[in-house]
């Protein structure tokens, strides 16, 4: 079902105050990751806020979709929206990577309710979501209607556990489990086409027989209508390679892979949160 | 002399000889029955490991993987993230050889029920060589933390072994072996995870001999030839490696104040690791280690092997000696 006009402007503005949240968070730790965070923002909002079939309040609930974030490092961006979206006090989001916090610097799932495997490691909590996606057919069959939403980021698809897991997948054609690529072009080392070129990226998720779609991953209705889409076939697991711009939303980190593993300064996040409360220089007044 | 609960027959040459993967079969086809959230996954040794016979009762309930044994861990996690309590069969040198982190992160540190079945372990697989001897299996899972590690000593055992792991919440490691085997314990023979028993026990003994797998057969075999030498000892069987009977061996060291450990793994990390490290810290006692001293294994035939690595039973008797001459 396509946004309303009004929906597209809420969601615009949380993604706002999850991005203002995830530079705050990030200078308080004095550590982690900005580029990612900021980049999944749009596509961590629209799950949360459109798509996921969840419960914040019970994060236990048996019929809930499963969220696994493979790339564990981008977990800012999901401590965020779990908070906007009623998880936990957003205050919280302040411990991050803190001694005894439940938001470790990747999650746990004993930590944190709502968190559905720990990773970190790369690679492995793909794999993990098909395992899920498997047992869940064996209990309730293909006409299952619970989603299994696996992240990724385009640096992990170097990892080998990757592609066994795709293979097993594509095999299984498990028509529930929807996995979304970070596709931001860049790693820790440098940008994904000189570490280890990916491409045709669509072509080979074809080959392991997937479905696959290419899309702005800033673009709600864009993400709306691939996800959309991604839950209609039936015969296939789906992936969506979300294009992204790493820092998006903070003209001073976008596009930049030095930003991939380190967290802004004070006066770096000073300068991140003016940006996005003057939504790029677009509004004069500061005042939230 | 051999303890009731053990086979009396166990030294005649023609004791019963059953791999220890052919009890596991067994038992998985048991718990799959018992409990219908289990389920099977192997990486394409369906048959060598002995899934198959859980695979033909429950073909929904097993899912190949082909050879990929990182991802045979991590989709047995997120299995068990359902509900499922998964068994996942490779060589132990390729599970948990080769996916220790996945097993680390995705199953221990996750906190799933993940069985991991490693058959093939120890230099008795023979021919095969060194790349397919795994002599570490047991160190590198003993150390993460929530993993039971068990080693059967038998055919029967590993089918009690893989009955009572099925009932655990724990990620756990079930350390199986390729050849046929000596059968030493009995249906009768209780077993419980982290209880350790008694095979054979001489009057006063003079050492403690601690093992765990197939080659207590040999330490039973050297403990009867020590006897006839009138040197008395007590032969305990301590399967489960993790967690460790504490309050058995700290018993039986301080009884016959001297300790050899017995293992087809090696010396560094196993069970007589397991051993010295809780002795050094309740009660200093000498002892020696039977196993791979630092080296790889190699081709050969099994009882070559075990004879060429020091874990035969001459070599036992010898080193029960050299233990029992360092008491004071």
């Amino acid at each position: 079902m396509a946004l309303s006009d009004n929906e597209r402007m809420v969601l615009t503005e949380k993604t706002n105050q999850i991005r203002q949240s995830i530079i705050e968070m990030l200078v308080e730790a004095g550590s982690g990751h900005t580029a990612g965070p900021l980049g999944m923002t749009d596509v961590f909002t629209l799950l949360y806020f459109h798509i996921l079939r969840h419960d914040p309040a019970r994060p236990d609930w048996p019929d809930r979709d499963r969220v696994i974030l493979s790339n564990g490092h981008i977990c800012p961006v999901q401590y965020a929206t779990m908070a906007h979206a009623g998880y936990f006090p957003v205050e919280e989001l302040k411990t991050l990577r803190k001694l005894h916090s439940r938001l470790q610097g990747h999650p746990h799932r004993e930590y944190l309710p709502g968190i559905e495997v720990s990773s970190g490691p790369l690679g492995s909590g793909f794999a993990q979501a098909i395992g899920m996606a498997i047992a869940e057919r064996i209990d309730n069959g293909r006409g299952s209607q619970k989603y299994f939403y696996a992240f990724t980021g385009d640096g992990e698809l170097d990892c080998g556990i990757i592609w066994e897991a795709a293979m097993l997948a594509g095999r299984e054609r498990l028509q529930n489990l929807i996995a979304i690529v970070d596709r931001n072009d860049i790693q820790i080392d440098g940008f994904t086409h000189d570490i280890m070129p990916l491409e045709p990226l669509k072509a080979k998720w074809e080959a392991f027989n997937w479905h696959v779609q290419e899309v702005d991953g800033h673009n709600f209705d864009a993400l709306e209508e691939a996800l959309g889409q991604a839950k209609s076939v039936n015969d296939k697991p789906s992936i969506i390679i979300a294009h992204t711009i790493p820092g998006k939303g903070v003209p001073e980190f976008e596009r930049d892979y030095r930003w991939h593993g380190k967290p802004p300064n004070k006066e770096e996040a000073e300068r991140a949160l003016k940006a996005l409360r003057s939504l790029g220089g677009k509004v004069t007044s500061e005042h939230e | 002399m051999l303890q009731k609960d053990t086979n009396q027959d166990l030294f005649l040459p023609t004791v019963e000889q059953v791999p220890l993967r052919a009890g596991f079969g067994e038992g998985l086809v048991e718990a799959g029955r018992a409990d219908e959230r289990t389920v099977g996954l192997c990486a394409d040794l369906t048959e060598s490991t002995k899934m198959d016979a859980f695979r033909k009762e429950f073909p929904q309930r097993y899912v190949q993987i082909g050879v990929a044994e990182q991802n045979l861990a991590a989709v047995a996690s997120g299995m068990a993230a359902m509900g499922k309590i998964p068994f996942i069969s490779s060589y132990a040198m390729f599970s948990p050889g080769r996916n220790w982190e996945q097993i680390r992160t995705t199953i221990c540190y996750n906190d799933r029920p993940v069985k991991i079945v490693g058959s093939h372990a120890g230099v008795s697989v023979g021919p095969d060589g060194g790349t397919h001897q795994a002599i570490e299996d047991m160190a590198i899972m003993r150390v993460i933390p929530r993993m039971v590690v068990v080693a059967p000593c038998d055919s029967i055992e590993a089918k009690k072994a893989t009955l009572a792991l099925a009932r655990t919440t724990n990620p756990t490691y079930l350390r199986l072996a390729r050849e046929k085997t000596p059968i030493m314990t009995t249906p009768e023979t209780p077993f419980e995870i982290g209880k350790a028993y008694e095979m054979w026990r001489g009057e006063n003994p003079k050492v403690a001999i601690i093992g765990c797998g197939p080659v207590l057969h040999n330490a039973l075999t050297a403990a009867r030839v020590l006897e006839q030498a009138g040197i008395s000892s007590v032969v305990v069987n301590c399967h489960t490696i993790k967690p460790l009977d504490e309050a058995a061996i700290v018993s039986v060291a301080k009884e016959a104040g001297a300790v050899l450990t017995v293992e087809e793994h090696q010396v560094a990390g196993g069970l007589g690791s397991a051993v010295a490290e809780l002795l050094a810290r309740t009660h200093p006692t000498p002892i020696e280690f039977v196993g791979v001293q630092d080296a790889f294994g190699q081709s050969g035939k099994p009882e070559e092997l075990i004879e060429y690595y020091g874990i035969g039973a001459t070599h036992i008797a010898d080193m029960a000696k050299k233990a029992a001459a360092r008491k004071n």
